[in-house]
This record gives C-alpha cells, sequence and structure tokens, in this order.
C-alpha cells in the first residue's frame, strides 16, 4: 500500500532522511519512533507528498507521489492525517470541519457530509459536541475530531503524527482507543509516529526505528521490544520505557 | 462670541449631509477594494514565486513612498487616457484610493496570513484540499479575524484621508464645509462642525476597535 524505497531529503545543505526504505502493507499498522529531530514528521509527510523529497521514489496504493506533476491533491484525499496539534479550523464548528473537505473534494452533498460526520462524530464519541467550536474542546476531544475528520474522506490509510504527545496524561487512552479501535476492528492500514509503546505493542505489526534521519532498525514489533539489535534503539527503549 | 450662528448648519444640512454620504462611500468602496486588492499582494508576496512576490514587493513599496495627494492626481490625469474616456472625480479617486490602500494593507493582511499556523495549511492539503480552497475557507478567514482590529484602524485613517478629494473637486465632507463657510461668511463654525463630525466619527470607530481587541484578547 505505501513504499519508499531509498528516500533522501535536504533541507538546504541539511540532511533530513537518509536513504530511508520501508514499506506498509494494506491492513498493516508501522509504528515509527526515534529520538526528537530524527525525521520521524518529515518521513510521514514525505508519504502524502506534504513534502518534496530529492532523492528515491514513494508509491502509494500503485500512484508514485514522487513523480513529477503526480496528482498530489486526489491522492492526499486518499489518505487521512493526524497531527500532533490536532490543526481543527478554529473558526469553523465541529460539524463544518468535519464537511469541508467531504464537500469541496470529494463533492459531497451537504446531506451526505452530515450524515458522513455524524455517523464518525458518534464512533469516537463526540456526537454531542457537533455544533461547538475546537477552543471549546479539551485537547483529548479535539483529537477525537480530527481522527474522523480525517475518516470522513473515508481514507485507504491513515497517517499519525505524535498524535498524543501534545496531551494531558488522562486523555492520551480516549485517543488512543479510538486508534486500536480502528486498527483492530476497521483492519485500518496506518502508519503512526508515537512514543507510545503500549500501544505498539498492542497493535503494531512492525516498529520502525529511526535516528537521524536514517531508519535505523524495521522489525515485527515483539521482536524489537525483545532483542532490539542496535545499541541506539535498547538506548532509545531504555530511556522511554523508564520514564 | 455671540457672534457666532450655528443655523448656518441647519440651513446647510441636506447639502452637508451629501457631502458626508460622499465620503462615506469613498471609504467604503475603498476599503472594500483595497482589502481584495491587498490581500491579492500579500499571497503574491507569500506565494513562493519568485517573479509574483518581486512584482508585488516593488508595488507596495513604490505606493508607500509617494504621498497619497500625488496618486490621486495621477489616476485623475491617467486613468481617462488609458480608458480613452473621462470616468470622472468619483471613479479616478476611488481607484486611487484602492490602489493606495491596497499597498497598506497588503502589508497588514500579510502578516494575517503569517499568523496562521503552518499546521492549518499541512491540514488542507491532507485533506486534498488545493491552494485557492485553503486559503478561501482556511487560512485568509483567520487571517482576516486576526487583523479585523488593524483593517478598521486603517479604514479609519482612510475616511480622513478621503478629505483630500477636493484636489479633484468631489464634493466630500471637507470640501462641502469649506462651501458653505466661503459662501456664507462662517469659517468657524463650518470649520468646527466639520472637525466635530470627523472626530465623531473616528472616535467611534476607535472605540469599536478597542472593544474588539477585549473580546479577542478574552
Ligand atoms: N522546514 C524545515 N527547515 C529546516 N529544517 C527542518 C525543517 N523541518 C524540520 N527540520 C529539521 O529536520 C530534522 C527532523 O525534523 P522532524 O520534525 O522530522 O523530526 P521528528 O523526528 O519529527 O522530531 P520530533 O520528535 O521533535 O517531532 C530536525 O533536525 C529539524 O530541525
Ligand atoms: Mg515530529
Amino acid at each position: 500500500m505505501i513504499e519508499m524505497q531509498s528516500v533522501s531529503k535536504w533541507y538546504g545543505d541539511f540532511k533530513v532522511l537518509t536513504d530511508c526504505t520501508t514499506q506498509v502493507d494494506k491492513g498493516e499498522v508501522v509504528v515509527v519512533c526515534g529520538p526528537s529531530g530524527s525525521g520521524k514528521s518529515t518521513l510521514i509527510k514525505c508519504v502524502n507528498g506534504l513534502e518534496p523529497v530529492q532523492e528515491g521514489r514513494i508509491v502509494v496504493d500503485g500512484a508514485e507521489v514522487t513523480a513529477r506533476g503526480a496528482k498530489l491533491t486526489q491522492l492526499r484525499a486518499k489518505i487521512g492525517m493526524v497531527f500532533q496539534h490536532f490543526e481543527l479550523y478554529p473558526h469553523m464548528s465541529v460539524r463544518e470541519n468535519l464537511c469541508l473537505a467531504q464537500e469541496k473534494v470529494l463533492g459531497r452533498s451537504r446531506k451526505e457530509a452530515e450524515s458522513r460526520a455524524e455517523t464518525l462524530l458518534t464512533r469516537v464519541g463526540m456526537i454531542d459536541h457537533i455544533a461547538k467550536y475546537p477552543g471549546q474542546l479539551s485537547g483529548g476531544q479535539q483529537q477525537r475530531v480530527a481522527i474522523a475528520r480525517a475518516l470522513a474522506m473515508d481514507p485507504i490509510a491513515m497517517l499519525f503524527d505524535e498524535p498524543t504527545s501534545a496531551l494531558d496524561p488522562e486523555m492520551i487512552k480516549e485517543v488512543l482507543d479510538v486508534m486500536v479501535e480502528l486498527a483492530r476492528d476497521d483492519g485500518m492500514t496506518m502508519m503512526v509516529v508515537t512514543h507510545e509503546m503500549g500501544f505498539a505493542r498492542k497493535v503494531a505489526d512492525r516498529v520502525v526505528f529511526m535516528d537521524q534521519g536514517a531508519i535505523v532498525e524495521d522489525r515485527p514489533t515483539q521482536e524489537f521490544f525483545d532483542a532490539p539489535s542496535s545499541e541506539r534503539a535498547k538506548d532509545f527503549l531504555s530511556k522511554i520505557l523508564h520514564h | 462670541m455671540g457672534d457666532f450662528d450655528f443655523a448656518v448648519i441647519v440651513n446647510n444640512l441636506p447639502f452637508l449631509w451629501q457631502g458626508l454620504q460622499l465620503s462615506l462611500l469613498l471609504t467604503f468602496l475603498a476599503v472594500l477594494g483595497g482589502i481584495a486588492l491587498g490581500t491579492l499582494l500579500a499571497l503574491a508576496r507569500l506565494s513562493g514565486i519568485k517573479p509574483l512576490a518581486l512584482a508585488a514587493a516593488a508595488y507596495v513599496n513604490l505606493i508607500r513612498s509617494v504621498p497619497l495627494i500625488l496618486v490621486i492626481f495621477w489616476f485623475y490625469f491617467l486613468v481617462p487616457l488609458a480608458v480613452g474616456r473621462p470616468i470622472g472625480g468619483f471613479y479616478s479617486a476611488l481607484i486611487a484610493f484602492v490602489m493606495f490602500e491596497a499597498a497598506y494593507y497588503s502589508e497588514i493582511m500579510r502578516a494575517g496570513i503569517q499568523s496562521v499556523k503552518k499546521g492549518q495549511v499541512y491540514a488542507g492539503q491532507a485533506t486534498g484540499l488545493g491552494y485557492w480552497q485553503i486559503q478561501r475557507y482556511i487560512v485568509l478567514p483567520q487571517a482576516f479575524r486576526n487583523m479585523i482590529p488593524i483593517l478598521v484602524t486603517q479604514g479609519i485613517i482612510l475616511f480622513q484621508d478621503t478629505s483630500l478629494v477636493f484636489v479633484v473637486s468631489l464634493r466630500d465632507l471637507m470640501t462641502v464645509s469649506s462651501i458653505v463657510a466661503r459662501t456664507e461668511g462662517r469659517l468657524v463654525e463650518m470649520y468646527l462642525f466639520a472637525a466635530l463630525v470627523y472626530f465623531v466619527i473616528c472616535f467611534a470607530g476607535s472605540l469599536f476597535v478597542r472593544r474588539l481587541q477585549v473580546r479577542m484578547a478574552t
């Protein structure tokens, strides 16, 4: 479903990604972790072309993202993305947040869009807040709405960039629960940047560990936790597991 | 003091009211046009397309280094040459104000656009929205809302600046007051009156801005 082959990327002289190769098959959940600044967000943003890459190939659902003149807007509409800071549109109600792209990109009617929005908000437990504005919601609630907004586009895969790291501890679970359900019940293809190792153990098929822009490990979850092969991964794990 | 005759104001009220209407209409249209053109200039400067950004920057900096009264003159003489027929003082003044104010509004809108977090654009892009859709539905509404107090303040300045249209013999509030002042020989009364009207309108405008700022800060 998602394939990255030898992807490298520079910001000016600074090499953010070095020869990254990995893939996510249909229905697979892959967790991406690594120290701050290791390029996790950049990697995930390249998947839907939010950031251009200078070398390598990225293919999503048979379409090459990195091709010249790639139809990026069409491709992005098929891949949901959830951000660390939610990025709900503050000037729109929850309902409007969910309807905007459905109407403008998918061409759904207002009625269709609203009914899809209601279904998904019910699912993430936010239907009672449909008329509220993002500023009136807690972080956990905003993130659940953001997940619903992404799902409203009926994506074939979902990208998550540290979806819980801006949340107060007591709200992390409500968001992770939604994500676990998505992985287990829907068999959603997911690429998740997170440091929630509990989540990784529960639903991830593989863990990708990054350091300084390179993919250092890419292994089945169990193997990764039981016997990380690199010193850097061991170091990283001992740090975050003992906090 | 017994010499003052404020009846002159009452007697000429319909004429003065016409002048005020012209000032307000010109302000209103110039604010709308200025914000529209200014927003396009701001988008051009932030577009990342070098020639476009440079052209917009050059325009803004040129206009901002010329006195408004000159711009009004230019357009009074230039526009008829360009379109091949006289278009009258009102339209040439309106065009001059729009072109002039756009330079200032573009700076305001540029700051407004930059005040919207980059993540908002990513969020729009990630759902497949195109550039113009993202600007129209996500970025500009927020930019505009963040900048309302400054946009209104600029509108107040613009209202005061409309008094310059006497140079193209338009009958705005200021010009009309002068005409009455001279024909009736009531300079003090009329200029006091004009000052009072400008003051009341501008002061009301600033109070409005203050209230907006308080509301936005909470
Ligand atoms: N627009 C940019 N211009 C220049 N450098 C950038 C830009 N965005 C990110 N970087 C740099 O690229 C590196 C990787 O950034 P990235 O955000 O992908 O890291 P990350 O692994 O997601 O880190 P974090 O855990 O802090 O979110 C960092 O060193 C960062 O400073
Ligand atoms: Mg990051």
